[in-house]
């Protein structure tokens, strides 16, 4: 998604940085945050390079408290190393530090989602053995949904993406609806928001299912249910989240023009 | 002890046809030397098994080694798919490929387990996934394959009655991994991301370690991982052998390879020029 929003200002921005934006904003200084890798990565590195300098990056690879300088290209570039309070192996990020629910957000990204924020990077179309798409599978994001204490999805919003029922349940979000979590023994809360280039969705508190609540400058809660696959219910007046400001874009761009270059 | 040997020796002496064989590196340290040492001797029937398929597997499925892939997640980081990965799933090129999937935790503790000499390991984990239902459920979607036993099962704590998960233990034939250095007695040291790397070696029947350089003394580091000789079959000198992944204090990650390995692998033929021209190319034993 490249399209240019234009806005009162003089500043524009595309939807991809309107998304990373709002979704840096709902990270507070001095939590601690499992990072997936993509849009949830520049959101949480943009995050600590604005308003949270505290904030903990936790990356899969046993990186805990990454501070890296530049975006890294995959979880395990070697500045994430070089730059961490600690480094620890594979089973023991996953043993010690995320399956006693000791991480306060989850940062993830998903291939297809659904009304009840469950995510599938697993398989789209077909049947299991015989996918129409094949995609890369769960990596460490099931129990990152299951155990981080809260979870928040960044997606680029699509009617295809955004389903009724996905096809393959890689990650829990609420299941089939209220009651799930607590039957599957699933101990962090779930999806709180999914941040999305159009807005933000938020779970009804009653059924869970996930709603429009926010809508980012210029788009309207109408182009959003265009694309959405289930029958998006919206808040009477959807919040209008405010535009990237100028330093939060520069921020983001300084990290974004570094990437591509990025070694250790 | 650790004999220390060609990497050509090394491959020859213990990967073998339809072995399974674990190729481990989070990112860091991927053994890519020891792979396309693989591919150029030609082995085939393999089960690879990986937490992290990147490119070497990518590579190796393309080349037609591999029978059957035990992963957690078979991607390109932060570029996109892995094509002839796609391909052999979705068209069955070169040949097919079976598959078994599971998280990241999953197969941390299943090689834990396999360390650990244990049958099995215990997690909090897969509850309401597919990936549990597909091993579970008779009726649904079926197990992956009718060869494959389960590696997902229910469990009671027999102190709080809670239910939780185990997960069957990983016990590859062979283990190949690449370290910084390693001593004249073919201890091995490691340091930086260090992965799943100690588990798979000690999961391991056998153990292939390509090393950056080997040294008189191993100077001690502080967080570094030592596999003490005892534990490995084969120590090669490979400096470089970790490209386009890095070996932390010895080299940078390509990233613009990564990228570029994108459109290398998009189509069948690009690829095969690839291989001839990149791995052929090199008479196996030669490097």
């Amino acid at each position: 998604m490249t399209s240019q929003m234009s806005v009162d200002h003089a500043v524009s921005y595309t939807a991809d940085e309107m998304m990373t934006v709002s979704a840096a904003r709902v990270l507070r200084d001095g939590m601690t945050c499992f990072v997936g890798i993509g849009l949830p990565s520049s959101a949480a590195n943009l995050a600590r390079a604005t308003h949270a300098p505290s904030l903990v990056l936790i990356y899969e690879s046993g990186t805990i408290g990454a501070k890296p300088a530049q975006l890294p290209l995959s979880i395990g570039d070697g500045m994430l190393a070089e730059t961490a309070d600690a480094v620890v192996s594979v089973p023991e990020i996953f043993n010690y530090w995320l399956q006693p629910g000791r991480i306060d957000v989850g940062f993830l990204g998903a291939a297809q989602i659904d009304k009840f924020g469950n995510i599938n990077t697993t398989v789209i179309g077909g049947d299991y053995r015989n996918p129409k798409v094949r995609l890369p599978g769960a990596g460490g994001a099931p129990e990152i949904a299951a155990s981080c204490r809260e979870v928040i999805v960044v997606v680029r919003q699509s009617y295809r993406s955004f389903v009724e029922r996905v096809d393959f349940v890689t990650s829990v979000g609420y299941g089939s609806g209220p009651g799930d979590r607590e039957r599957l023994g699933l101990t962090g809360a779930g999806p709180k928001k999914i941040i999305t280039d159009l807005g933000v969705l938020e779970p009804d508190p009653e059924t869970l299912e996930f709603t429009l609540t926010g809508l980012y400058p210029g788009v309207s809660a109408s182009a959003a249910k265009e694309r959405t696959g289930w029958d998006l219910a919206s808040a009477a007046e959807p919040e209008i989240i405010a535009a990237p400001t100028p330093a939060e874009l520069d921020a983001l761009r300084r990290f974004q023009g570094t990437r591509a270059r990025s070694h250790q | 002890m650790a004999e220390i040997v060609s990497l050509a020796e090394a491959v020859e002496r213990a990967i073998h046809d339809g072995d399974a064989v674990a190729m481990e590196g989070f990112t860091h340290l991927i053994p890519f030397a020891a792979g396309h040492e693989v591919m150029r001797q030609r082995r085939r029937d393999l089960t690879l098994i990986r937490m992290t398929p990147d490119l070497i597997y990518d590579q190796l499925i393309g080349a037609g080694c591999v029978r059957k892939l035990i992963f957690s997640w078979g991607g390109n980081p932060g570029v996109g798919s892995l094509h002839r990965f796609r391909d052999a799933v979705e068209h069955s090129w070169p040949v097919p490929l079976e598959i078994e999937e599971h998280s990241h935790a999953g197969m941390a503790n299943r090689y834990v387990a396999g360390a650990s000499g244990l049958p099995f390991a215990v997690l909090r984990g897969y509850n309401g996934t597919d990936l549990y239902r597909l091993e579970t459920l008779s009726g649904g979607r079926g197990p992956v394959s009718a060869t494959t036993a389960p590696t997902i099962k229910p469990i009671t704590c027999p102190f709080t009655g809670e239910t939780l998960t185990a997960v069957s233990a990983i016990r590859p034939d062979v283990a190949v991994i690449h370290a910084q250095r390693a001593d004249r007695s073919g201890n091995v040291q490691l340091w930086g991301i260090i992965g799943v790397q100690k588990e798979a070696v000690l999961a391991s029947e056998r153990s292939v370690v390509t090393v950056e350089e080997i040294v008189d003394e191993l100077e001690p580091r502080p967080g570094a991982v030592v596999l003490p000789g005892w534990t490995v079959s084969f120590v090669a000198q490979a400096p470089g052998g970790a490209h386009p992944s890095y070996a932390l204090g010895y080299s940078a990650r390509d990233n613009d390879y990564y990228v570029a390995w994108d459109a290398i692998a998009r189509e069948r033929g690009t690829f095969t020029k690839w291989l001839e021209e990149q791995v052929y190319v090199v008479p196996a034993g030669q490097l």
